[in-house]
């Protein structure tokens, strides 16, 4: 099935892009989709434990199952205000 | 024509607006105290000389984020009523990043209100900066935003009442 990732300021400089469409598994997870991530952007790989997730701009966990045309998006620690 | 509540926007931020809008939402007559936080960019940071700011927010989330803030600051004091608008793109020094504006009955809830909602603004919602100094630029990366995150939320609480 296919979704969008989105990725925000280091994150998004470290892919090189804001947004990407991917094709995953069936039954993945948010936690499937950055392996997936990390894989093919290694540099992004050691973000991990500092990351937050969204889906369809609600805030979730790693552990959420993904639908067809999610719209997923990666947190950096943020630093608004 | 107003604006929203809780807004994003690349505009220059109108400081009247917002508490206007926050005195709307409390209602007529209701509001003995409106509280304003304003924050602006600084031209010096970590002994850097800072040229610019720029803020990046992944908006939908944000308004969220905005909303769930909000009505924390509800719970906490119930009858506040809370108007914020952040600036996204690129800001010069001086220029304001962020109004928040809390109305209620009394001066004790607003201030306190108006504290609670920067600290968890700074905590939770999905906006970044990207500093442009002197010399070179960066992501600067704070808090790792979890709103469920029960010890965070009691911290920017005692900040509010300390």
């Amino acid at each position: 099935m296919r979704i969008t990732i989105l990725v925000f300021a280091k994150l998004g400089d470290l892919v090189g892009a804001p947004r990407l469409v991917r094709e995953v598994a069936a039954g993945s997870t948010i936690e499937d989709v950055w392996r997936a991530l990390a894989g093919e952007f290694p540099a992004a790989a050691p973000y991990r434990a500092a990351l937050s997730a969204a889906v369809n701009a609600g805030y979730t966990k790693f552990s959420t199952p993904v639908a067809e045309g999610d719209e997923v998006a990666f947190l950096p620690p943020v630093s608004g205000g | 024509m107003p604006i929203p509540l809780l807004s994003v926007t690349s505009d220059a931020l109108d400081v009247e607006a917002v508490v206007r809008r926050a005195e709307a939402e409390a209602g007529a007559g209701q509001h003995g105290a409106v509280a304003v936080f304003i924050g602006n960019v600084r031209g010096e940071n970590l002994g850097r000389r800072v040229v610019e700011l720029e803020y990046e927010a992944y908006e939908p989330l944000a308004i969220n984020a905005f909303g769930i803030i909000a009505a924390e600051a509800g719970e906490a004091w119930p009858g506040v009523r809370i108007a914020m608008r952040h600036r996204v793109g690129r800001l010069a020094i001086g220029e304001a990043s962020i109004v928040i504006a809390a109305a209620a009955a009394h001066r004790a809830e607003a201030f306190r209100a108006c504290r609670y909602v920067i600290e968890r603004v700074k905590q939770i919602a999905p906006i970044w900066k990207r500093e442009i100094f002197d010399g070179g630029e960066a992501w600067v990366e704070g808090a790792t935003a979890d709103p469920s995150d029960a010890a965070a939320r009691i911290a920017a609480y005692e900040r509010a009442c300390g």
